[in-house]
């Protein structure tokens, strides 16, 4: 297999340093949205100014440089051994030249890793395909927000929540309204609904790689989607608690199969700092966008 | 809104003149302390009978900057330049409320006037603001590179080699930090004040079926 470290060096230098437009496009509106000179708007303009400085000089957006997660779609043939290996240099390397933090901490013993290797870090999923060629989605998935997701089993007596998109509704509301400003809002919604507890927070963060301004395919999803993004900032909690019109950016809803018996809702945070990347290798030839 | 100017050190007027919602620049030293600073400071200073010798002259030191001054949780990535010279290179505020149980301890024994951080504190710290004078202060979550760009000068570092990097005591010189009031001296919590005023809106909201 060809050499791709230096490629995925760079992927990780552009997603930890180097916030998506979409993204800085969502905080720049919602700057011009907020009441002109609130505490709400220079919070929004403390962040895009950090956005460009960051842009400039190359250094971490957020000093959290959260959990790298990658998925790897691979066309037939392709060893996703060598693939892992490769991405797992890059990553060493990545936190060497201080693209990331050292943030693998072993859980018991509290040890630092040092260079963001362990045995379950970075997260991994890896999915052959019909493409004939490479694609490395990454994304840095900070611990303060990771640490305000919620989960939800329906029926939920407290939210008054069944097993319907009224209860999806409901959960997700207060999952906002409990996460406050402490997630660093403004912030993207990924929701799950169904699945086993494991597999519905994975569809939820997978939600985040989807782009800003997209929509559900599904029409009622898409539906509630829209209000849900409307209702959130309805609650007036703001950029960083602060209160005022933007609390989040967007909400992203997929449902997955789930038992008779189960009905979980999953609402994963994400941070104003959504930091992700593609990376593209085609016929010898690398794109990251 | 206007923006309010602080200069370190800070006077109890200035501080009880501040509320809740207000926009603050720091101008002046701050000290970063996050967990085993604050575990630190209590065992030594606040819980110890007396203060070891061997720990004497750093407590004098923080005395000195603390009173009148500021406490910063961050757990700051730093880098030395060819000269030697440390310099912060991302430096965004961690997580306030793992310090409630020290942090109005702190504050009394040094006279802190102001606590920089995120997502704001419990109950025992917010008495500690209004009996002693002082002001919580939340700082812009994620914003590293432009905060560590305010710091213009690292002063000192203690307990480098014992805690490491991030959770050093970094003495700096900031200019112009931004920052908002969201715990003042008059017993006000914008964080409290924001739940409830966010939870009745969902009430509204859920008593509203789709």
């Amino acid at each position: 297999m060809e050499n791709l470290v230096p490629h995925f060096i760079e992927l990780i230098r552009r997603a930890a340093t180097d916030l998506p437009e979409d993204v800085e496009a969502a905080l720049r509106r919602a700057y011009e949205q907020e009441e002109a000179g609130s505490a709400a708007q220079n919070a929004l303009g403390v962040i895009l100014e950090n956005v460009r400085l960051s842009r400039a000089a190359s250094t971490p957006i957020c000093q959290d440089t959260g959990t790298p997660i990658f998925y790897v779609y691979y066309p037939t043939g392709w060893s996703t051994l060598a693939l892992k290996k490769q991405i797992r240099e890059a990553v060493a390397e990545a936190t060497a030249r201080s693209y990331l933090r050292p943030n693998s901490v072993e859980t018991l013993s509290g040890k630092n890793t040092g260079n963001n290797l362990g045995e379950d870090f970075p997260y991994f999923h890896f999915e052959e395909w019909e493409e004939d060629y490479l694609k490395v989605d990454l994304m840095l998935k900070g611990g303060g927000c990771e640490n305000v997701g919620a989960q939800y089993s329906l029926p939920d007596t407290r939210l008054g929540a069944d097993r319907d998109l009224e209860g999806v509704r409901r959960a997700v509301l207060d999952a906002v309204h409990q996460a406050q400003g402490l997630g660093c809002a403004p912030a993207v919604i990924g929701v799950a609904i169904g699945g086993d507890r494991a597999s519905s927070y994975i569809k939820s963060k997978e939600q985040f790689y989807r782009p800003l301004d997209d929509a559900s395919p599904d029409p009622k999803i898409a539906a509630l989607e829209k209000r849900l993004t409307e209702e959130a900032n309805s609650l007036g909690i703001g950029p960083m608690g602060f209160g005022g019109k933007t609390t989040v950016l967007s909400v992203k809803i997929d449902a997955l199969e789930r038992l008779p018996a189960s009905y979980f809702v999953t609402a994963s945070y994400m941070c104003w700092a959504h930091r992700r990347r593609t990376l593209v290798y085609r016929n010898g030839e690398v794109r990251i966008e | 809104m206007a923006i309010v100017e602080l200069s370190v050190p800070i006077g109890e007027a200035a501080i009880r003149g501040l509320h809740i919602g207000d926009q603050v620049r720091l101008y002046g030293t701050v000290i970063t302390a996050r967990d085993a600073a604050h575990k630190y400071i209590v065992e030594n200073f606040i819980h110890s009978p007396a203060i070891p010798e061997s720990e004497r002259a750093l407590h004098d030191e923080l005395m000195r900057l603390w009173r009148g001054g500021v406490i910063y949780h961050c757990g700051p990535v730093v880098s030395k330049d060819e000269a030697g010279r440390w310099r912060f290179v991302a430096a965004g505020p961690t997580t306030s409320i793992r310090e409630e149980p020290y942090e109005a301890d702190v504050i009394a024994h040094f006279g802190v006037r102001a606590v920089i951080g995120k997502g704001g504190m419990g109950p025992k710290t917010l008495a500690a603001c209004q009996q002693y004078g002082a002001v919580y202060l939340h700082a812009v979550g994620g914003a590293a590179t432009l905060i560590a760009s305010s710091v213009k000068e690292v002063l000192a570092v203690f307990k480098k080699e014992e805690f490491g990097v991030p959770e050093a005591f970094w003495v700096v010189r900031v200019e112009g930090f931004p920052a908002v009031v969201t715990m003042d001296a008059h017993g006000q919590s914008l964080h409290e004040t924001m739940y409830q005023q966010s939870a009745q809106k969902l009430a509204e909201l859920f008593s509203a079926r789709a």
